[in-house]
């Protein structure tokens, strides 16, 4: 044991949770988790609510994986993992189909897909197996926070190009339509959401020459 | 038997799992760098899907589902276990995927060693449990229905990942700007080749 112990909140806890946001997001840089991250975003409420329960699931299953680190055999490990998240996920879907059924109704099966989200599996592997509680806590909500941001930008624009409104309300004034503004129904459909994603990096990408990858 | 056909046919091009759900983007993007290896990948998606959506269907039918249990005693009728459903279909995809795998190894080594390394990434492949559980969502009559979904799904997967690899080849030789190159370009052109495969929706056979 150390004498000293390290700050809660030192630079590389830090760290761990701002890394994710931008330099390692996981949806943009680490391509994990792409699978429901596009399918629940053409519109911000859903959006929202998927990424609270990946949230939910990534920091909760971070910490037990890492609590139970030391006692899974390397040989069962995945097996170990899948149970775990699907623990998780099970529950998240019973949350949600108690308190916001409509929303539970819109996301359908990707609630169930969290399982084999990517995301979770590549930060229990990467992360969690050999971190300790505390950082793995952190490391699972920074990774999060990260999917998150991507999926909401992504639910912002689709809803309001597509439809004109954000979170429901119409923020669009009747003026335009009376002008003969039309609202964009290509941007409610699948393959603007890959064109969305593709933009973002674009933006992030050329802000930050270091990530440019060779063709 | 019409039925069964434009059910395949539906989930190949109106339903794709890559353009329409975005289901297993991850290894769509991270192995669509050559056309042989997606080919490889493609094959095996097909293979499991093919067997895990019907194995599924069964449990979900004789076991989870609500009543699904009259068979065995009729006091069971109101016994409700789906909330168990994703932790059952994720068990049953990992194990089957092992089966296969033993049981490619087995007869066919030649098969084995070009699908082998991509097999394991299975399990974790989003359109796999995607499939089981769209399967449970559209409540399918018989397992004939639910197996060509499951069919058809893969393939609608194979072509488009061999579709991307086969355009990422030749966009070596193109001037893509730098942000764009990689990642970026390939997520813009599967979101044109969604809108292509999007002339499709309507179709009935």
């Amino acid at each position: 044991m150390s004498d000293r112990r390290e700050p809660l909140f030192s630079a590389k806890n830090r760290k761990l949770l701002t890394a994710p946001l931008s330099k390692e997001n996981p949806i943009t840089i680490q391509v994990l988790g792409i699978c429901s991250a596009l399918a629940v975003t053409v519109k911000l409420e859903p959006a929202f609510v998927m990424a609270l329960s990946v949230t939910a699931v990534l920091a909760v299953g971070n910490v037990v994986i890492s609590l139970l680190r030391k006692t899974i055999a390397p040989r069962i490990r995945i097996i170990v993992q899948l149970v775990v998240i699907a623990a998780l996920v099970i529950l998240v879907d019973q949350v949600l189909k108690a308190f916001v059924y409509d929303v539970s109704k819109q996301l359908s099966v990707f609630v169930g897909l969290i399982i084999t989200n990517c995301i979770i599996m590549g930060r229990f592997e990467a992360f969690a197996m050999s971190n300790k509680v505390w950082p793995s806590f952190l490391d699972g909500l920074g990774n999060a926070a990260g999917y998150g941001w991507i999926l909401i930008v992504v639910a912002f624009f689709r809803e309001l190009l597509g439809s004109g409104t954000i979170w429901g309300y119409k923020v669009i004034p009747q003026g335009f339509y009376d002008f003969g503004y039309k609202d964009n129904g290509l941007m409610i459909l699948p393959p603007m959401a890959l064109i969305v994603v593709g933009i973002i990096i674009w933006v992030q990408r050329n802000k930050d020459k270091e990530l440019i990858e060779e063709n | 038997m019409e039925n069964l056909i434009n059910i395949f046919v539906k989930s190949i091009f109106i339903d794709n799992m890559i353009f329409a759900y975005f289901l297993g983007m991850c290894s769509y993007l991270a192995v669509s760098k050559t056309v042989k290896t997606s080919v490889g990948l493609g094959i095996a998606v097909v293979f499991v899907l093919g067997i895990t959506v019907p194995v599924d269907y069964l449990i979900n039918n004789y076991l989870l589902a609500p009543g699904a249990l009259v068979w065995i005693d009729k006091s069971l009728a109101d016994v409700d276990l789906s909330f168990l459903s994703f932790i059952i279909f994720i068990a049953v995809i990992a194990s089957m995927v092992q089966l296969v795998e033993m049981v490619i190894e087995k007869f066919s080594p030649a098969l084995y060693s070009s699908l082998g390394i991509f097999l394991p990434l299975i399990a974790v492949n989003c359109a796999i449990l995607g499939g089981s559980l769209f399967m449970q969502e559209r409540e399918y009559v018989n397992i004939a229905e639910a197996t060509s979904f499951g069919l058809g799904s893969g393939v609608g997967w194979f072509l488009a990942i061999v579709g991307i690899a086969a355009i990422r080849e030749k966009i070596k030789y193109s001037n893509v700007p730098a942000p764009l190159r990689g990642l970026g370009i390939t997520f813009i052109i599967t979101g044109l080749m969604g809108i292509a495969f999007m002339s499709f929706m309507g179709i009935k056979l």
